[in-house]
């Protein structure tokens, strides 16, 4: 039983990783990531939107007719989408001035709706939540990384704003380097996309090394073989 | 020949009555998830709506005190607006809203929305505090999509250029004068990007004579 948490939990964040393998997305992954802060923060809320919206669908799965089954699952998304930018507007409101026109576009983010579909439409409720929060916790990585790098590479800081999120004492984790005045191109759209495709190549090089030893570790244990 | 028809018919009756019948029970689904979809909703709306109108009250009561010091009027700020008309001056498009400051029941000042539409990437939208007599207590960008790095020092969070206009008047700084330095005027820039600033100071200056033009009205005795 454990394995299939297990499996769950590698799939989202690496196998099958929504951000960088499944590529999934593209959209608050392009455009929301100026800053860490705001990538983690895009991202933790979809992490949320897919646990609720997979929980949600996963107990109903059997009630829904198969003809309406996707206007049923958007209606669901739909919903807990505006129940969590409600929140963010009530309990968060520096952070909804940031992310504001991004939370409500989570609703079209294709991640969701696929997830949904594939799989809490087919299996139980607790593996169900479990898929829908590692896969956005996979996206939240990527979405963090990228925006690090980008604030990194683009303003010379790391982690800025972060008081937004959690109030003024966050200010203690914030990183700035001292006489750096930044290189503009990270921030703007291109840097979205190279620095997505390192992220990819980055991931594809350390998915290549494994094969290869794997294969050279099979190749040792039966010679005879051929590739 | 007359049984089979009948037969035919009777399949054919059936058939029409499954299909209502899955059609029905399809939208009854529908609905019920549409239902509690819209309870939920109207639950969470409810329920989140006094924090974020606080919070949204606090925030603009925040901005409101950057431009125009809390001791300089004695009333209810947010409570005192008058409504605007569109405005080519102001270039808004939609009805704006104006707060106006007062002190001891006399003209203190007034907080226009204003909007440039001229910036080099969609318009900036300014907030101008101008005191009774006519000179600006402050101005600060609430929106724009000027190029980060670029334009967008007109923003505080980017730059302390939009404290240029503190304290200015077309009585300081003739009309002819309200450009930027580039265009033989009074207001920096810098290299680069001289589009954004060009529409502030625009913007401001139209603002000022919008108020100029308007005060009876702005501070006409209903405004309480």
């Amino acid at each position: 039983m454990t394995n299939i948490y297990k499996e769950i939990t590698i799939n989202g964040l690496w196998k099958q990783n929504s951000g960088v393998v499944q590529l999934l997305g593209m959209c608050p992954t392009l455009a929301v990531t100026t800053s860490a802060v705001n990538g983690l923060s895009l991202g933790f809320a979809t992490a949320l939107v897919m646990a609720a919206a997979n929980g949600a669908v996963s107990p109903v799965r059997q009630y829904v007719p198969n003809e309406i089954r996707v206007p049923v699952f958007i209606l669901v998304i739909a919903t807990l989408v505006t129940v969590i930018d409600l929140s963010i507007n009530a309990f968060a409101h520096e952070l909804h001035k940031v992310l504001g026109i991004f939370i409500p576009l989570i609703v079209v983010n294709c991640i969701v709706l696929a997830r949904v579909e594939s799989f809490a439409a087919k299996n139980p409720t607790l593996p169900s939540m479990l898929d829908g929060f590692m896969m956005g916790s996979g996206l939240m990585l990527v979405l963090g990384l990228l925006g690090a790098i980008r604030e990194l590479v683009g303003k010379g800081t790391v982690l800025s704003g972060l008081d937004l999120v959690l109030g003024p004492s966050a200010h203690a984790f914030m990183w700035t380097s001292v006489d750096y005045h930044g290189f503009l191109l990270a921030v703007l759209p291109p840097g979205a996309f190279l620095g997505l495709a390192s992220l990819i190549l980055l991931r594809n090089c350390i998915e290549m090394r494994k094969t290869k030893a794997n294969d050279a570790s099979a190749l040792a244990a039966t010679p005879a073989m051929k590739h | 020949m007359r049984s089979l028809n009948h037969a035919y018919l009777v399949t054919k009756n059936n058939m029409a009555q499954t299909i209502i019948k899955h059609a029905l029970k399809t939208a009854i689904a529908m609905l019920a998830f549409a239902f509690i979809g819209t309870l939920l909703l109207a639950y969470v709306f409810i329920a989140t709506r006094p924090p974020i109108e606080a919070s949204e009250k606090e925030a603009r009561l925040a901005l409101f005190k950057q431009i125009l010091p809390a001791s300089s009027y004695d009333n209810d700020l947010l409570a005192t607006q008058v409504s605007i008309q569109p405005n080519a001056l102001l270039g808004n498009r939609l009805p704006s809203i104006a707060n106006v400051a007062t002190i001891q029941q006399k003209p203190a000042g007034v907080i226009l929305e204003a909007i440039a539409h001229d910036g080099y990437s969609g318009d900036i939208k300014l907030l101008i505090a101008i005191r009774a007599d006519g000179s600006i207590s402050g101005v600060r960008v609430l929106a724009h999509k000027e190029t980060p790095g670029l334009g967008d020092y007109i923003d505080l969070a980017h730059g302390n250029w939009i404290k240029s206009f503190d304290d200015q008047s077309t009585a300081k700084t003739a009309v002819e004068k309200w450009l930027v330095k580039k265009d033989g005027g009074q207001f920096d820039y810098m290299v680069g990007a001289t589009i954004t600033p060009r529409a502030v100071v625009k913007a401001v200056l139209k603002a000022l004579q919008y108020y100029e033009l308007n005060k009876q009205t702005l501070f006409a005795p209903k405004a309480n």
